[in-house]
């Protein structure tokens, strides 16, 4: 009864520090069984909310991203369209040479490639869809590509929102996101 | 004239489906603002340029005062999703869900199944910090060459949401200079792994994507 009331004690005071064990599934038998089935996903920022109608949400965050071209691509070019008509002529393009098909396609399987040799960006001005870093302007260049046109100049009203960095400093080092308001 | 035509379209849109918060923010009704809602991720290359970093952020629009009260929810498992030979399949997972105050990883390991359901990897690396409470420092776990959080950060998230929706919905026709930041000021929950880059893929680059997977 006594080493019962020990054990429960120290299985309590662990839970309350850092103690740096690697191994915790030795000490404390926690409960991992069952099944867990899919509710949300995302890859790059702002994809389901930009490009997917309201009645398709929910399946789109239930399609693995291998079907999500087949699935989605069709339903995000009329988006584009609705979004920039300009885009329902074929030779029309964005800043990166995409026509609404091309575009879309690329879009449409909603994994962020993340490169692991070098700069890390979504879009810096040089480097393009490298991965996403947190101070990167994701929704600015999601605009200009989708407004700009081929020389990110048509419609300048909507290829900016003007809100340019994070609302506070980012950390040097792990865990890099910035402390809470 | 092309702002008339876009409004006209924008208008037609804005009928059937307001925009729901950029960027992934309360993305679908099913899971709108609960404990499995992602609302972005992340994934860039740390300050030790061998290794990665991926995160995951979740319950956006947290404000200071409800942030002590914002918990993970032990029936979501976060999966990290790796896909390192351009199937857009996973190939690796890292999986995080929390259990009493602590969050526990499990991988980068190969999945038993790919797809819409997962079980818990337990014989996987395993690894735990302590969720960092609010108003604390942050809580920082280093093992088997890998860091870990998990706990109530700054939403790194910046955009003028609220203008972005008077455009789509009709009412302006342009962005404001300067534009307002509908998430300053706002929290979310976060969870953090920095990782050697070799235990993810030894090409020039992966496919990464984020699974909120609820228990049964």
């Amino acid at each position: 009864m006594i080493a019962t009331i020990l054990s429960f004690t120290a299985y309590n005071c662990s839970n309350d520090d850092d103690s740096g064990n690697n191994d915790p599934m030795q000490q404390i038998p926690l409960d991992f069984s069952g099944t867990y089935i899919q509710e949300d996903q995302m890859g790059r920022p702002a994809i389901n909310t930009v490009f997917v109608d309201m009645a398709d949400k929910s399946m789109f965050n239930m399609t693995v991203p291998s079907d999500q071209n087949a699935a989605f691509q069709n339903k995000f070019q009329t988006k584009l369209e609705a979004l920039n008509p300009a885009h329902t002529d074929p030779m029309y393009t964005n800043a990166l040479g995409f026509n609404a098909e091309e575009f879309t396609t690329a879009l449409a399987t909603d994994v962020l490639t993340v490169s692991l040799t070098g700069t890390t960006t979504f879009f810096d001005g040089t480097n393009v869809l490298t991965g996403r870093a947190l101070g990167d302007d994701v929704i600015s260049t999601e605009l200009l590509l989708i407004f700009g046109g081929p020389a990110g100049t048509d419609n300048p009203g909507l290829t900016d929102d003007n809100v340019d960095a994070n609302d506070k400093p980012f950390l040097s080092t792990f865990p890099y996101l910035a402390s809470p308001w | 004239m092309k702002h008339t035509k876009i409004l006209i379209g924008a208008a037609l849109i804005a009928l059937v489906c307001f925009f729901a918060i950029a960027a992934d923010h309360i993305d679908a009704p099913a899971i709108a603002g609960g404990t499995s809602d992602i609302t972005d991720i992340y994934g860039f290359q740390a300050q030790d340029t061998d290794n990665i970093v991926f995160v995951a952020n979740v319950q956006g629009l947290i404000s200071p005062a409800n942030t002590a009260q914002a918990a993970f929810d032990e029936n979501v498992l976060f999966e990290f999703n790796i896909d390192n030979n351009g199937d857009a399949v996973e190939d690796l997972v890292i999986q995080a869900i929390p259990r009493d105050g602590k969050m526990y990883f499990f991988g980068p390991t190969t999945p038993s199944q790919n797809g819409l359901n997962s079980t818990i990897l337990t014989s996987a690396t395993t690894n735990s910090v302590d969720i960092t409470t609010y108003g604390s420092g942050a809580i920082i776990e280093a093992n088997n060459g890998m860091q870990f959080f998990a706990g109530p950060r700054d939403d790194p998230f910046f955009m003028d949401f609220a203008r972005y929706g008077e455009i789509i919905g009709g009412t302006a026709t342009s962005f404001n200079n300067p534009g307002t930041d509908t998430f300053e000021g706002t929290n979310v929950l976060s969870i953090a792994v920095e990782l050697p880059k070799t235990m993810v893929g030894n090409g020039n680059s992966v496919n990464l994507w984020v699974e909120a997977k609820r228990k049964q």
